[in-house]
């Protein structure tokens, strides 16, 4: 019951700085959207849906990794990660509480990007929408604890994606596959697999990320 | 409650900890002094558990909950108001009587006027303050500062002082500093790094 506690306290504590901050969603929602607006015109008009489903992916995941570069900008700049590793809770509390308000931000962004998507390109089917949130999960668990891998260093505009993508590809093909094929159910399984396989990585190697 | 033999830490090829030794008994007030790079921060971060040795070993004989760590950052969130900093680090410490003990500290060190201002608007001594609330909140038995008096103006100076004072008998104290006189009458030893 602790554990939770502690991830709702520090769940709390990052939505309200964004709250204050306003600089992480905002910012997705405008890239999303832009995105997507640049996407409709530069596709050719008898182009198929399967490059709009395509499209949707790189927007989704650019998006993410827009908001992850940033979920850590408050600890970075102020050092403050050590205020949290010091405290007595177990430090995937923080890599939990982190993950869930980056997935509220990243949901926060997809209820304004898939209508966009409808209006722009083609309409959604729930295969698509079950693979989105199968894949937000992976998503930030994933970017999460690279994120805080890449918070410690300098050049983590350029860490960050360099280590993030390419665990982002089975996202992208679960994704596509799920809203793209027929029998999109194997795709979703594949994210469900990922989801669950990465999320106890990132749990369960979060402490030895944010400490020597 | 500290023990550390040979104790030595490097930044890649840089030498800032070599082969130190120190022993802190349980109530004891250890100064730290030395010039600037000298490895003052860097043997606090190592006793917080912030650090690992690079060689030598150290025993600090306290859970992380027991530690009270003063950075030269103040280590709270800008965006929220000094109440809600404390209210966060009081949850996530486990602090008994949580909201009593944050207006005492607030109240104590001048903070309770502007507890609901947000800490980015605080000025330096102000912030100072206001880590001095976060570090003292869980009254954890050993204390770990990094020069605690920086930033303070002449009030500021001798709250900290007094609260020291009053800390003293029950804690255990490493505290590095370029002022040690100001702290002569509460040490118990004192440790130049070179």
């Amino acid at each position: 019951m602790r554990y939770f506690r502690d991830v709702a306290t520090l769940a709390r504590k990052d939505l309200l700085l964004e709250l204050r901050a306003r600089d992480t969603v905002p910012a997705m929602l405008l890239f999303v959207v832009a995105a997507l607006v640049v996407f409709h015109f530069a596709l050719p008009a008898d182009s198929s849906d399967l490059a709009a489903y395509g499209l949707l992916w790189v927007a989704l995941v650019f998006t993410a990794l827009l908001g992850l570069v940033r979920s850590f900008s408050a600890e970075r700049d102020q050092g403050l990660l050590d205020g949290l590793v010091l405290a007595p809770c177990d430090r995937s509390a923080i890599w939990l509480a982190k993950a869930l308000a980056m997935l509220a931000f990243l949901v926060l962004a997809e209820i304004v990007a898939l209508p966009a998507f409808a209006i722009f390109f083609t309409g959604i089917g729930w295969k698509t929408v079950a693979g989105v949130a199968l894949a937000n999960l992976g998503i930030c668990a994933v970017g999460t604890l690279l994120a805080a891998m890449a918070a410690a260093s300098r050049a983590r505009e350029l860490l960050l994606p360099l280590l993030f993508l390419p665990l982002a590809i089975p996202i992208v093909v679960g994704g596509v596959g799920a809203g793209v094929v027929e029998d999109g159910g194997r795709y979703l399984g594949l994210l469900a697999v990922y989801d669950a396989i990465f999320a106890i990585i990132c749990w369960a190697s979060f402490e030895y990320v944010v400490t020597e | 409650m500290i023990r550390a033999r040979r104790l030595s830490r490097r930044f890649g090829q840089k030498r800032v900890l070599e082969r130190l030794d120190l022993d802190l008994e349980e109530g004891g007030f250890l100064v730290v002094t030395g010039p600037n790079g000298s490895g003052k921060t860097t043997l606090l971060r190592l006793c917080a558990g912030l650090l690992a040795p690079t060689g030598g070993e150290l025993r600090v004989e306290i859970d992380r909950g027991g530690i009270g760590f003063l950075a030269h950052e103040p280590l709270v969130y800008r965006e929220l108001s000094a109440l809600e900093n404390l209210e966060l680090f009081g949850r996530l410490y486990r602090v008994p009587e949580r909201r009593e003990r944050t207006g005492m500290l607030l109240e104590r060190f001048g903070l309770w006027n502007v507890r609901n201002e947000r800490a980015g608007s605080f000025s330096r001594g102000m912030l100072q303050r206001l880590a001095l609330c976060r570090t003292f909140l869980h009254e954890p038995e050993l204390l770990l500062l990094d020069e605690p008096f920086n930033a303070l103006d002449a009030e500021g100076t001798e709250l900290l002082a007094r609260e020291l004072e009053e800390l003293r008998p029950e804690r255990t104290f490493l505290v590095a500093t370029h002022d040690p006189e100001r702290l002569s009458p509460l040490t118990t030893g004192s440790l130049t790094l070179a």
